[in-house]
């Protein structure tokens, strides 16, 4: 049985535009792909490989500077590119839905979420008042919002990103669509938002019967919930085909890297010899955000961390796992004293860190580093890379060359040597992860806080990021406390697993006891939400 | 390429603008054509000539030559303000944007205290106290400009405080004045440039509304700003008088922004190549 195909986009081009009419650099080159009514496909790659580009050129919403420089798009038949722009905009929203990546930029935080949802439904359809209401509070019902019409009232910041997602995605659906666009829709969001988003999607696309074409750099996403899918490589596409078959047996050595770079889920770390002895002992800690400050007084305070006990032994990896919002990355701040605590103790090396004097407080800054989770808001702009390495250096009884020299060593040792005099807007997002990682090893620390050093970059790029910190905590034989929301990567690289919710641990031990029989219920939605590359 | 061209031009033609203000400060500080003060009541009003190239104004005073002398009092007037303003209202914002709490609150407050008067009210009740004349003036308007400065800078610094390089300098054991020198001033400088040039104008401007409302600097010693106002009954008859300081005023202007710009953008490292 052949169909028509909905979306047959034919050989196109995209190129970044010269106001001199001079041929530009091509983003996007010789890209077709076909969607049938009702299918899932996806379009691979990594950031820069061009797959934004191909799904805005089908909206005709190529971002200023680039353009069109050749090819078809057709949608049912009809030329899109030859459309004005008055056509276009019929096309937008009432043929084809787009939800884009940013939850928290997306909506407009002035307007409340009834407002915004009857919006498209007013300029697409002719529905009266009642009839509008009552449509948008079965698709926010339907997008599992619970009490829709209660919160038809609430603005945008009474949501969390997942929530926020999924109202993006009933505004769009409230149009009935033939075809939905989704560009990484769930790449800001946690394990478990990601996968209440990608349910109510694929839900609603398959009882409305529209296709959906996703782009992601997530092959879990592709491999759970698209039927086709095609791969592009520095805007050349290098393979498409039923996405079972390619992800078991990529043709192109591109994919396969890919492939190859998603964490091994559940393998487990081999254990690297019991009993340490105790680095970091968190005993009961608690801590509260200062509430909205007034005039002269704060607020009321608001507990982020809730009785916490963790213990970090000597050279050991402890996987910190939670949603976003459980306080993961508070309690990694307070391990490293930059927040106070409100309850209990932290204590490194048996000397509580609230109660060092001058000189420990010293040794500890030294001690106990930080790798953050943004690269980009991480390194100083107006720094280069050699002074951002060599500041935790700067209170080290050394000589300035004995400094440049160890930078200049770490720097090999992350794999950028002669980078020392590059700024940090010269370089990409995983070199840049590399300088954080040099600047918190290069005072030969003890204790290294790792805060979703991987959440923001490519899947090969973490692949060998990971690989880089396994690689120097072997050298070094620091401790790490690793803080994750992803499942994935916690069964490749820790010992032993805390899994953090609404402030409390809910549950820890040996990573591979604890994924093989997990006891808390929230662990094993965590684990339920990972879903593996073949089921 | 086109816009680096374009940024280049920009900067040569603010060099070249300031540097001939410099010039002919330098200039009139050792010869003027005439005695600025001098006064020749058989000559007023005459217009621009091969005697007086600028004119002369209704006391028969030579314009080029009080033009001249004007400029390093104007000039030197609004340079005054703008260091002592941006050095303590740069101070006084970091210290509120970067260490929050009640030094915050009790700044903020108080900026906002003064913020509460217009501008040159406040100037005036300075002036009114401290005595008419340069460093009065310089202080008065210093003190009228400072809340402003202060919450521009504080702003900046608040959101440079957020960012991941200021917890690495806390995390590195660097004390808290060492990471505002080293962090949060070098990435808030963008920002105080452009403050800081578009302030000279204002001072220009300000120094001539003081003197236009006669608590200026006092005459005879000529300034642009109460050439400006001395000139203002006979824009019609003797149109050169209000010509020339305003011609003065508006080209230091473009000199001092165009400058301002090329420098705040040869000071960032990622416009560099």
């Amino acid at each position: 049985m052949t169909r028509t195909p909905l979306l047959d986009i034919a050989n196109l081009c995209v190129e970044t535009a010269s106001r001199d009419g001079a041929p530009g650099r091509v983003l996007l080159q010789d890209f077709s792909l076909d969607i049938l009514p009702g299918e899932f496909v996806s379009v691979v790659g990594e950031s820069g490989s061009g797959k934004t580009m191909a799904a805005r050129a089908i909206l005709d919403l190529l971002p200023p500077g680039t353009r069109r420089a050749g090819g078809s798009i057709r949608l049912s038949g009809r030329e899109l590119t030859t459309l004005s722009a008055r056509q276009m905009r019929q096309v937008r929203g009432g043929e084809v839905g787009m939800v884009f990546q940013e939850p928290m930029v997306s909506l407009n935080p002035a307007l409340t979420i009834g407002r915004q949802l009857e919006e498209g439904l007013a300029l697409h359809r002719d529905y009266n008042r009642a009839e509008r209401r009552d449509r948008i509070i079965e698709m926010l019902r339907r997008v599992r919002i619970s009490e829709p019409a209660k919160r038809l009232a609430a603005y945008p910041h009474e949501f969390s990103g997942g929530m926020r997602q999924r109202i993006m995605l009933a505004s769009v659906m409230l149009l009935k669509p033939k075809l939905l666009v989704a560009d990484e829709p769930t790449t800001a969001l946690d394990m478990l938002s990601q996968r209440d988003v990608m349910e109510a999607m694929t839900d609603l696309a398959r009882d409305e019967g529209v296709a959906v074409l996703l782009i992601t750099h997530d092959l879990r996403l592709v491999a759970r919930y698209t039927q086709r899918m095609v791969v592009v490589e520095k805007g050349r596409l290098v393979e498409k085909g039923e996405t079972a078959q390619v992800l078991r047996a990529p043709s192109d050595p591109y994919t396969r890297k890919l492939v190859d770079s998603l964490p091994q889920f559940q393998a487990g770390k081999a254990d690297r010899g019991a009993d340490r002895p105790p680095l970091l002992c968190v005993e009961n800690a608690s801590l509260c955000y200062e509430g909205r400050a007034g005039w002269l007084f704060g607020g009321a305070p608001k507990p982020v961390v809730h009785e916490v006990s963790l213990t970090v032994g000597v050279g050991e990896t402890v996987a910190l796992v939670g949603a976003s919002g459980s306080g993961k990355t508070t309690l990694g701040r307070a391990v490293l004293g930059l927040k106070a605590l409100s309850g209990g103790a932290i204590k490194f090396d048996g000397l509580d860190i609230a109660r060092m004097n001058a000189a420990d407080m010293r040794k500890f800054r030294r001690a106990a580093q930080l790798v953050f989770q943004d690269p980009f808001s991480s390194l100083d702009p107006r720094l280069k890379i050699g002074e951002v390495v060599g500041a935790p250096l700067r209170h080290e009884p050394i000589s300035a060359f004995a400094r440049r020299l160890r930078v200049e060593t770490v720097l090999s040792e992350v794999g950028l040597p002669g980078f020392a005099d590059q700024f940090a807007h010269q370089i990409s997002g995983g070199q840049r992860q590399r300088v954080a990682i040099a600047r918190a090893i290069v005072s030969w620390p003890r204790l290294v806080v790792a805060d979703e050093p991987v959440s923001a970059l490519d899947a090969t790029i973490q692949r060998q990021v990971l690989s880089l910190l396994q690689k120097l905590q072997d050298q070094y034989g620091f401790a790490c406390l690793f803080i994750t929301h992803d499942l994935a990567v916690v069964g490749e690289i820790a010992d032993r697993v805390a899994v953090m919710s609404e402030g409390c641990i809910v549950e820890a031990g040996e990573t591979q006891t604890v994924f093989a029989a997990p006891q808390h219920s929230y662990t094993q939605a965590l684990l339920a939400a990972t879903p593996p590359l073949f089921s | 390429m086109t816009r680096f061209r374009h940024l280049h031009w920009n900067a040569l033609l603010g060099l070249a603008l300031v540097g001939w203000l410099l010039a002919t400060i330098l200039l009139g500080a050792f010869w003027t054509p005439y005695d600025p003060i001098a006064i020749d009541l058989a000559h007023p009003f005459t217009p621009p000539s091969a005697a007086h190239w600028l004119g002369s104004d209704q006391f028969g005073r030579d314009v080029l030559s009080r033009a001249m002398l004007g400029a390093r009092i104007s000039f030197s007037i609004a340079l005054g303000t703008v260091a002592l303003v941006i050095a303590l209202g740069t101070m006084l914002g970091l210290c509120a944007g970067f260490l929050r709490g009640w030094t915050d609150r009790v700044l903020m407050t108080v900026c906002d205290a003064v913020l509460a008067f217009p501008g040159i009210l406040l100037a005036l009740a300075l002036i009114a106290v401290l005595g008419s004349n340069k460093s009065s003036i310089v202080i008065a308007l210093s003190i009228a400009y400072l809340p402003s400065v202060t919450r521009v800078v504080r702003s900046a610094a608040l959101s440079i405080r957020e960012r991941d390089y200021i917890e690495a300098s806390r995390v590195a054991g660097d004390t808290q004045l060492y990471t505002i020198m080293r962090h949060v001033l070098p990435n808030a400088l963008p920002a105080v440039m452009v403050l800081a040039t578009s302030l000279f104008g204002w001072a220009v401007l300000s120094e001539s509304a003081l003197s236009f409302l006669g608590v200026g600097v006092p005459p005879p010693a000529p300034t642009w700003g109460n050439m400006l106002s001395d000139a203002r009954p006979y824009m019609e008859e003797a149109n050169w008088l209000s010509l020339v300081p305003g011609f003065c005023i508006m080209l230091t202007l473009l000199g001092v922004n165009l400058l301002g710009d090329a420098l705040r953008d040869y000071l960032d490292p990622r416009g560099r190549q």
